[in-house]
């Protein structure tokens, strides 16, 4: 399933150094024609369909159609992802439509503080075997170790 | 070609990789780091926000004891979990890694639920279990909620924390001084011309497991939806072997049974939805076939029975010809309708069976959910087409192909740490090399959480390594960097060199494409070493054959050729995708028994053999350009 650009609403990310949905894409796929000021999906057939590009292009220029060999032409589905939750519209071949929301995290986005919290490591619990916040994090008392 | 430039980083520890169990090491040695003061490099040949198998997100966390009984549910220990696990891989694992992985493993559990990460849970507020070991999420931000945390812990260490994305790693390096340790790795930029060469103390190799090695089932635009992602290119094994490491079980792969095409996932429509599912004239394949699956006793006589023997019903069913699976979604739509006789209430249960069941999908296979779409079925209406996929190597699934590692001092059984030069929790045969995740073999069913959390032991021990080693600095000469620069760039050069000879560039008998090569390794692959192109079967002879077009592959890695970056990062995932098939077709030619039948069968020794249960492990000489096959006792713990 594809990724692709919408000529009309790609501005290319004026500005900046790379797109969004370069900056995003975990198989490099995105790249900028910078005559047309358009990215594009370079490698089609190497798209995973993870909307990783889709739910980040700040135009909303991008969409994904379903892989031809084996989806036949119509569907779609489409999100729109908030800072806390998703929105999902599904568009059967045959028009009927599906709404489903579901919730992303449950705190704000930037404020994870992981190390806060748990005391300063020390040099000398690098001979043991606890990990960051153990064992109290897990509402134990203690790690199991072979009997 | 024009000069690239080249950027020497030195460093401490050096994390490859930002995936899951990346961004475990992450979080780890930044909080270990701080005291000592030592410096922590990640390295990322995506961006991290949503690099690895999680980047489109998952539905569910499959691997959580709740061993203090917050759970809804099944509150287990490490003890059940090994029992567990040790069935599953039909007798043979490492149980004193797994056993690491789940004392472990619910501290990383935690710590996502305070970062955000949004869990199911009950009016109590135990987290909501779907199955033995498997709790519920809505996830289609989790790698972005676990790459905060990792890009958080990073920046307390300012100067000293480093994250550096978009750099494919082709190598690690060795010190010229001492030729069995590795002091880092080389790579360049897939976005500008530039080497980069990173110095480390400790080495910490996450780059996940192998897709595309085999030959997906989807040949056209499909081609990418492999089930577990196209850009996971078996980076860590293919390094860990150039540096004369040890790996383990690279036979073991793992063959997903998903929803048809579009790989959509299966098991909260079983452990969750309890669906039915058939062959295609409506009769039974799990159970269809007692008598096959009793030569796998016991371990097919146990709760649950293994994957692969699952797997294998489903291979015995296909050979009798009626297939198609059908996974009878609608059927549970029925069964709603005839337990609840309120209708406001099954109106609420039918609604939230719908939520749930769409949700699986877009929180982690979004084609699935378009392909329902697209055929125009409702679930609930009509059943789909369910389908063993392509053959995929991760050692944190249901399978356990990777490093032959060090286990914890308090857990490893002492017949085993002869096979490793310094004894650090995480540590590969390989001074200096450590791994984690997909790269740990015999230690399956890790799955998110588990990798995350080997991740994080991986990196206590590798900050202990490093500390232990203040005193060590890197010794790398100019020449041999120079010659690893040559190498890499060697594609690029001969496609400048030769390119203009033909009038399209794309046909030319002086070099391959990596697209090609890659296709050239798949059809060995899928034809001769087991793939679904023969029903997961194969045989000595057909391997041998296998061996030997897989030498001219290796021949020709010199003959790649790519046009710019981005076809220089798919030329060294090639060569990464060779390495891993040429260790699997030895693996399998070394293996005298068919284990798990329902992963890759033997038609010579179709059967389960103990006197065969032992790991069959591979190490390469990268100068003498030989392989070695050797044996490693199964020692249980439990």
């Amino acid at each position: 399933m594809p990724s692709y650009v919408i000529t009309e609403k790609c501005d290319g990310c004026k500005g900046q150094d790379k797109t969004a949905c370069q900056y995003i894409c975990p198989n490099d796929l995105m790249i900028l024609d910078k005559d047309k000021m358009k990215a594009y999906n370079q490698e089609p057939q190497y798209c995973w369909e993870c909307y990783c590009c889709v739910k980040i292009c700040p135009q909303q220029a991008m969409d994904v159609r379903g892989y031809q060999d084996f989806m036949p032409l119509g569907a779609a589905s489409t999100p729109l992802r908030g800072s806390e939750d998703i929105m999902w519209t599904i568009t059967f071949r045959d028009g009927r439509i599906k709404r489903f929301k579901y919730p992303t995290r449950t705190t704000p986005e930037g404020s994870i503080k992981p190390l806060e919290g748990f005391s300063e490591a020390k040099v000398a619990d690098l001979a043991n075997q606890f990990l960051l916040g153990e064992p109290d994090i897990m509402g134990v008392k203690e790690l199991p170790t072979k009997k | 070609m024009r000069e690239f430039a080249t950027e020497v980083v030195e460093t401490d520890v050096l994390i490859l990789g930002g995936g899951m169990a990346g961004c475990g090491a992450a979080v780890e040695a930044a909080y270990w780091a701080k005291p000592l003061g030592l410096k922590v490099t990640l390295v990322d040949k995506a961006a991290i926000d949503r690099s690895g198998p999680v980047a489109m997100g998952l539905s569910a966390i499959n691997t959580y004891m709740g061993m203090d009984g917050k759970v809804t549910s099944n509150s287990r220990m490490p003890e059940r979990f090994v029992e567990y696990v040790t069935n599953d891989q039909c007798g043979l694992t490492r149980q004193d890694l797994v056993y690491d992985v789940a004392r472990h493993v619910d501290s990383t559990v935690r710590h996502f639920d305070k970062w955000g990460l949004p869990i199911w849970k009950d009016d109590a507020g135990n987290y909501r279990k779907s199955g033995e070991w498997q709790v519920m999420i809505s996830g289609e931000s989790y790698k972005v909620v676990v790459a905060e945390a990792a890009k958080n812990a990073m920046a307390t260490l300012g100067d000293k924390g480093q994250i550096i994305e978009r750099v494919m790693i082709t190598h690690l390096l060795k010190d010229d001084k001492e030729p069995d340790r590795v002091c880092g790795a080389i790579g360049f930029s897939v976005r500008e011309e530039k080497i980069y060469v990173f110095k480390a103390k400790a080495t910490i190799a996450l780059m996940g497991g192998a897709v595309h090695v085999f030959r997906p089932r989807s040949q056209g635009e499909g081609f990418g939806r492999s089930w577990m992602p196209p850009f996971v290119s078996g980076s860590i094994y293919a390094l860990v072997l150039q540096a004369g490491g040890e790996l383990t079980q690279m036979d073991v792969t793992f063959v997903p049974p998903r929803f048809k095409d579009s790989y959509g996932p299966v098991g909260t429509f079983f452990l969750l939805f309890k669906t039915p599912a058939t062959n295609g004239y409506d009769g039974a394949y799990v159970g269809g076939y007692p008598s096959e699956l009793e030569k796998w006793a016991p371990y097919s006589n146990a709760k649950p029975c293994p994957t692969a023997l699952r797997n294998y019903e489903m291979i015995l069913c296909a050979k009798e010809g009626k297939t198609p699976f059908m996974m009878h979604t609608n059927k549970v739509a029925e069964r709603l309708k005839n337990e609840i006789t309120d209708p406001k209430a099954l109106k609420k249960a039918l609604r939230e069976f719908e939520n749930e069941a769409w949700e699986d999908f877009l929180d982690m296979t979004i084609a699935g959910a378009t392909n329902w779409a697209a055929h125009n079925v409702d679930p609930l209406e009509k059943p789909m087409e369910l389908q063993l996929s392509d053959t995929v190597f991760i050692g944190s699934h249901a399978c356990s192909c990777g490093s032959w590692t060090c286990g914890a001092e308090d857990l490893m059984p002492k017949e085993y740490a002869d096979a490793f030069p310094e004894q650090y929790n995480c540590m590969t045969t390989v001074k200096g090399l450590f791994t984690a995740g997909c790269g740990v073999g015999a230690c399956g069913h890790k799955f998110s959480s588990g990798s995350h959390v080997q991740g994080r032991i991986a990196a206590k021990s590798a900050l202990k390594y490093a500390n232990d080693k203040k005193g060590y600095t890197p010794t790398l000469s100019d020449a041999t960097i120079g010659k690893f620069k040559e190498t890499i760039l060697r594609p690029l050069a001969l496609y400048e060199e030769k390119c203009a000879y033909t009038v399209s560039p794309d046909v030319n008998p002086n070099y391959i494409s990596p697209h090609n090569f890659l296709f050239r390794l798949q059809k060995i692959m899928g034809e001769y070493v087991g793939g679904w192109e023969t029903l997961y079967g194969t045989n000595d002879k057909l391997l041998e054959v296998a061996l030997w077009k897989l030498a001219f592959c290796e021949e020709d890695i010199e003959k790649l050729a790519a046009k710019d970056l981005h076809e220089l990062m798919r030329a060294w995932e090639s060569v990464h995708r060779y390495y891993v098939g040429e260790a699997c077709a030895r693996t399998r030619l070394a293996r005298k028994e068919s284990r798990w039948p329902g992963y890759y069968y033997k038609f010579d020794y179709l059967k389960l053999d103990e006197a065969e249960k032992h790991f069959i492990n591979v190490k390469y000489d990268m100068d003498k350009k030989e392989w070695k096959v050797l044996e490693r006792p199964m020692i249980p713990i439990i």
